[in-house]
C-alpha cells in the first residue's frame, strides 16, 4: 500500500544515469512491511533511487505505465496478491527488466525456480547491504547483452561511441564502463522505444534527451507475434535473423531492433522451457516427482494454471506460446488447445533442444500480448485471441506443418491446430500430422508445448513448449477410447531440456525418436491415440515433446485437468491397462501435474502400447521416464538411461496415479499410442 | 548526564538481548543503518515488525483453532513471520518459526499448536524488551534534543 515515489532530487533525466550505479532506479516489492522497510533503507544506503510497494499488482501497474521508469526490480517470492515468480515472468516479458528475487526460503528448488523463471539473481532474507551493493551489475549486464544483440543487426557498435561520450556525465563509480553502459542503456532504451528508427545512430547523440523521452514500446500483439513466429518458423529458428524476420513479417513501423529483442526473448523462453523440462526430469528422478511446487515449469508455477495449460484455457501461457507458434510459423496452437484455440504448438523440436527456448520465449512473448494479464492467468485474455486463431490454425497448421519440417528437425508439428493434433511430430513423419489435428483438439490444447517434439529420428527435440501444456492429457481420455496413456515422449529428446520445458510434466519417456510416434510429446492427449496412431505413429502423440508430454487425449475439452503437459497426462486409470509391460518406457504418463484439475481420471490418455505407437517402446532405452507414477517430473534432461530405469521400476501397475493430485503422475503408458 | 545513564541502560539492555539469543547480528546491521539521515530507523523497523507479527500471530491462532487445519496457509504465515523476524534480527522468534514449519510439513497438529505457543512466547518476550528499548531511545533522543536546544 505504500508507494513512495521516487524521491529525490535525481530525476530520471540527468545525473543518475551518468553516475550509474548511483541513482539506479529500483522498484522494491514485498508484502512484509518490515522487510520492505529494511530493503528500502538498505537500497537508499547504496545510493539507489528506491520506490517501494507492497503489492505486486501495484508494482506491475507502475512498471507498465512507464517502462523506462525503473532499472531494476526486486521482488519477494511469497506475496498474497500474486506469486513472485509470476511477477518475475511478467516483468521479464513485458518490460525486459532485470528482476531479483528475494525470499526467506533458500531451498535449492525454489532458487532454481527463480532462475528458470528468469530471475537474474536470488537473494536470501535477511538481506545484507553487501549483496545489494552489487545488484547494479545485473542492469549493466542486461544492457550490454541487449546492446550486443542489437548491434549485430545494426551497424555495429559505432553508435556506442558517441553514446559514451555523451553519457559521460558524472560517472563516478565506474569510470569507463559506466559511461558505456549508460550510453548503451540510453541506446537500448531508444531502440526499444522507437518504432521507426532503425539505427540508433541518430539517437545516440541525444543521450541525455532520449532517455528522458518516453517512446512507446512496441507491443507485441498476438497478431504480430504470430507473424513473428511464422517468420521464424519459415526461416528456421537457427537461421532466423531479425532482418529477415522483419522482411518476412512485413509490418510497418517495426524496426529490426524490435524484432531482435523479441527474438532474443523468444529464444530465452524456449531455452527456459527446455531447461525446465530437464530440470523436472531431474527433479522427478530425484524426488520421485512429488514435488509439485518445484515444477520448474516455469510458467506453470507462477501462473498456477497458467501454465498448466489445462484445458481450462488457463493455459494462456502456453497457449500463448503456442500461439507464438514458435515453431510452426503459423500458430500451431492447434494442439488441441482447446482453449487456446490458438495455441500453436510450439514446436518443440526445434530440433534439438532448442525448442524449449522458443517456447519459453513464446510464452513470454505471448504474455506481453495479454493485456492486463492479471495475476492469474495472464493469458486468459489470450484464449480469445487464440480461439480465433484456432480457426485459422487449421489452415495454418497445414502450412505450418510444412514449415515445420523445414524449420525444425523433423519435428512434428506442433502446429497446434486447434484440433489438437498435437502432433508432436517428432519426426518428420508427423509433419503430416495434420491429421493429428484431428486427434483431438483436446490434445494439446494446452500445450503449447510445442509438443512437437521434433523427434526426428533422434531425440526428440522435445517439444519444449509443452511444458505448459499438458493439459491435454486430461483430455485425452475423453477422446481416447482406449485411454491410451500418453506417454511421455520418451524420445530422445529427453536430454533435451525440452522435458524441462514441459513444465514439469514429465516427458514421458517416449522416446520417440525414429518413431513417428513421438507421440510422446505429441499430444498424446488427443485422445484417440489409438486411432490416429495406427501403428507406429502415434498421432496422438503424447505430447512428448521432448519432454513435454502432452497429455493427450484426455478429454481435452476444457478439461483442464489435464494440464499435464507433460507427456502423458495419462489417465491413471488407464494406464494400468495398456500393456504396461512393454511400455516401460513411455508408459509413464505424466499427469498434468498442474493443478488439481489434473486429476486425470477422466483423462487418461492411453496410449496403446501394443500398437506400435509407441515405437517408443522399443525405444525403451531411450525412453525415459515414466517411471514413477508420482508426479515425478521428468525433465528431458534426464538421460535415457535414467529414464528407462526409472520407468522400469514403477512401471506397471505400481504406478500410482495421483488422483487429483497436482503432482505429476506418471503413468506408465503401456500403450504407446 | 541523565542521557548517559540512559544510554548505558539501553546498551545494557541490548547487550543482554544479544546474549540471550533474542537478537542476532542482523539487528546490529539495523543499528548501523541508523544515523543522521535515518534517526528513527530502528524504532521504525521494530514497530513495523511488531505490528505485523501480531497480525500474523492472530491469524495463526485462528487457523490453528479450526477443526481441520489448513497447513498450507499456516505455513505461508509462518514463513512470512520467519522472513520478517530474520530481517529484524529476532533470532529466537525466527528459530521458533523454523520449528513450527517443521511441524507444519508433517501436518502435525499438536506439534503445531505447541510450536505456535513457543513462537508467541518468544515474540512477547522480545516485544516487551523492544518496548523498553524504544522508550529508552526516545528519552535519550529527547534529552539530546533538549541539549542541542
Amino acid at each position: 500500500m505504500t508507494v513512495e515515489e521516487r524521491k529525490g532530487s535525481m530525476g530520471r533525466e540527468g545525473a543518475p544515469k551518468d553516475q550509474f550505479p548511483v541513482g539506479m532506479r529500483v522498484l522494491a516489492v514485498d508484502d512484509d512491511p518490515t522487510c520492505l522497510k529494511l530493503l528500502e533503507i538498505l537500497l537508499r544506503r547504496c545510493q539507489y533511487q528506491v520506490t517501494t510497494t507492497n503489492q505486486a499488482i501495484m508494482a506491475l501497474k507502475m512498471l507498465r505505465e512507464n517502462k523506462d521508469k525503473f532499472d531494476l526490480v526486486i521482488s519477494d517470492v511469497h506475496m498474497p496478491d500474486m506469486d513472485g515468480f509470476k511477477l518475475l515472468e511478467l516483468v521479464g516479458l513485458e518490460m525486459d527488466l532485470p528482476v531479483i528475487m528475494l525470499s526467506a526460503n533458500g531451498e535449492t528448488k525454489t532458487v532454481m525456480k527463480g532462475i528458470t523463471h528468469g530471475a537474474c539473481d536470488y537473494l536470501l532474507k535477511p538481506v545484507r547491504i553487501e549483496e545489494l551493493r552489487n545488484i547494479w551489475q545485473h542492469v549493466v549486464r542486461r544492457r550490454k547483452f541487449d546492446h550486443r544483440d542489437h548491434n549485430n543487426y545494426d551497424n555495429a557498435g559505432d553508435s556506442e561511441k558517441p553514446q559514451c561520450a555523451n553519457s559521460e556525465g558524472g560517472q563516478g563509480h565506474i569510470p569507463s564502463e559506466s559511461s558505456d553502459y549508460g550510453g548503451k542503456l540510453n541506446r537500448k532504451r531508444k531502440e526499444q522505444n522507437e518504432d521507426e528508427e532503425d539505427d540508433g545512430q541518430e539517437n545516440m547523440h541525444e543521450n541525455g534527451d532520449s532517455s528522458t523521452q518516453k517512446k512507446p514500446r512496441v507491443v507485441w500483439s498476438v497478431e504480430l507475434h504470430r507473424k513473428f513466429v511464422a517468420a521464424v518458423n519459415q526461416l528456421g529458428i537457427d537461421k532466423a535473423v531479425p532482418k529477415r524476420i522483419l522482411d518476412l513479417m512485413n509490418v510497418e513501423n517495426l524496426t529490426r531492433e524490435n524484432v531482435a529483442s523479441h527474438l532474443q526473448k523468444y529464444r530465452l523462453y524456449l531455452k527456459r522451457l527446455s531447461a525446465v523440462a530437464s530440470q523436472q526430469a531431474n527433479m522427478v528422478a530425484a524426488f520421485g516427482g512429488r514435488d509439485h511446487s518445484y515444477l520448474p515449469m516455469g510458467p506453470l508455477d507462477g501462473y498456477g494454471n497458467f501454465h498448466t495449460l489445462a484445458a481450462s484455457g488457463q493455459l494462456p501461457a502456453l497457449s500463448s506460446f503456442q500461439a507464438n507458434g514458435v515453431l510452426s510459423g503459423t500458430n500451431p496452437a492447434g494442439y488441441g488447445l482447446r482453449e487456446f484455440a490458438a495455441s500453436r504448438i510450439v514446436q518443440p523440436g526445434h530440433s534439438h533442444g532448442n525448442t524449449s527456448n522458443p517456447i519459453n520465449d513464446l510464452g513470454k512473448l505471448q504474455r506481453i500480448n495479454l493485456p492486463g494479464s492479471q495475476h492469474g492467468n495472464l493469458l486468459q485474455g489470450m484464449p480469445t485471441t487464440l480461439e480465433v486463431d484456432q480457426l485459422q490454425q487449421h489452415k495454418t497448421m497445414q502450412d505450418a506443418n510444412i514449415h515445420l519440417s523445414g524449420g525444425f528437425s523433423g519435428t512434428g508439428l506442433t502446429t497446434g491446430s486447434s484440433s489438437n493434433s498435437f502432433v508432436n511430430v517428432t519426426n518428420n513423419s508427423f509433419v503430416s500430422q495434420a491429421h493429428q489435428q484431428h486427434m483431438q483438439s483436446k490434445v494439446l490444447g494446452n500445450h503449447s508445448s510445442v509438443g512437437m517434439p521434433s523427434v526426428t529420428s533422434d531425440p526428440f527435440s522435445v517439444s519444449v513448449g509443452g511444458a505448459s501444456h499438458v493439459p491435454n492429457l486430461g483430455r485425452c481420455n475423453d477422446t481416447w477410447q482406449g485411454d491410451v496413456p500418453l506417454i511421455g515422449h520418451a524420445s530422445n529428446s529427453f536430454h533435451h531440456d525440452d522435458l524441462a520445458n514441459m513444465g514439469a510434466n514429465v516427458p514421458v519417456g517416449l522416446h520417440i525418436d525414429s518413431n513417428p510416434l513421438n507421440i510422446s510429446s505429441s499430444n498424446v492427449v488427443a485422445a484417440p491415440l489409438h486411432n490416429p496412431v495406427t501403428g507406429g505413429d502415434v498421432q496422438c502423440q503424447a505430447s512428448s515433446f521432448g519432454g513435454n508430454m502432452m497429455l493427450m487425449p484426455s478429454a481435452l475439452d476444457g478439461d483442464s485437468k489435464f494440464l499435464n503437459f507433460g507427456n502423458a497426462g495419462i489417465s491413471k486409470q488407464k494406464l494400468k491397462e495398456p500393456n504396461r509391460d512393454h511400455i516401460r518406457e513411455p508408459n509413464l504418463v505424466f499427469n498434468s501435474y498442474l493443478n488439481s484439475p489434473l486429476s486425470v481420471p477422466t483423462q487418461k490418455c492411453k496410449i496403446d502400447n501394443s500398437t506400435t505407437n509407441i515405437q517408443l517402446t522399443h525405444k525403451e532405452e531411450s525412453i525415459l521416464e515414466t517411471s514413477k507414477s508420482q508426479g515425478g517430473f521428468y525433465s528431458s534432461g534426464c538421460s535415457f538411461d535414467d529414464l528407462v530405469n526409472s520407468m522400469i521400476k514403477p512401471e506397471r501397475d505400481d504406478i500410482a496415479f495421483m488422483d487429483n493430485d497436482i503432482g505429476c503422475d506418471f503413468y506408465p503408458l503401456g500403450a504407446c499410442i | 548526564m541523565a542521557a548517559t545513564a540512559l544510554k548505558e541502560q539501553l546498551n545494557g539492555l541490548v547487550n543482554s538481548m544479544f546474549a540471550e539469543g533474542l537478537l542476532d547480528e542482523q539487528f546490529q546491521q539495523l543499528q548501523m543503518l541508523q544515523d543522521g539521515s535515518n534517526p528513527g530507523f530502528v524504532a521504525e523497523v521494530v514497530t513495523l515488525f511488531c505490528e505485523d507479527s501480531e497480525r500474523i500471530l492472530t491469524e495463526l491462532t485462528k487457523l490453528m483453532d479450526q477443526a481441520l487445519v489448513d497447513y498450507s496457509k499456516v505455513d505461508a504465515y509462518v514463513h512470512q513471520l520467519k522472513g520478517s523476524s530474520s530481517s529484524v534480527g529476532a533470532q529466537n522468534v525466527k528459530l521458533a518459526c523454523i520449528q513450527f514449519r517443521q511441524f507444519c510439513e508433517e501436518n502435525n497438529k499438536e506439534g503445531c499448536v505447541r510450536a505456535l505457543n513457543v513462537v508467541k512466547h518468544e515474540y512477547y518476550r522480545l516485544r516487551s524488551k523492544f518496548e523498553t528499548m524504544l522508550q529508552l531511545e526516545s528519552r535519550i533522543q529527547a534529552y539530546e534534543n533538549k541539549q542541542q536546544n
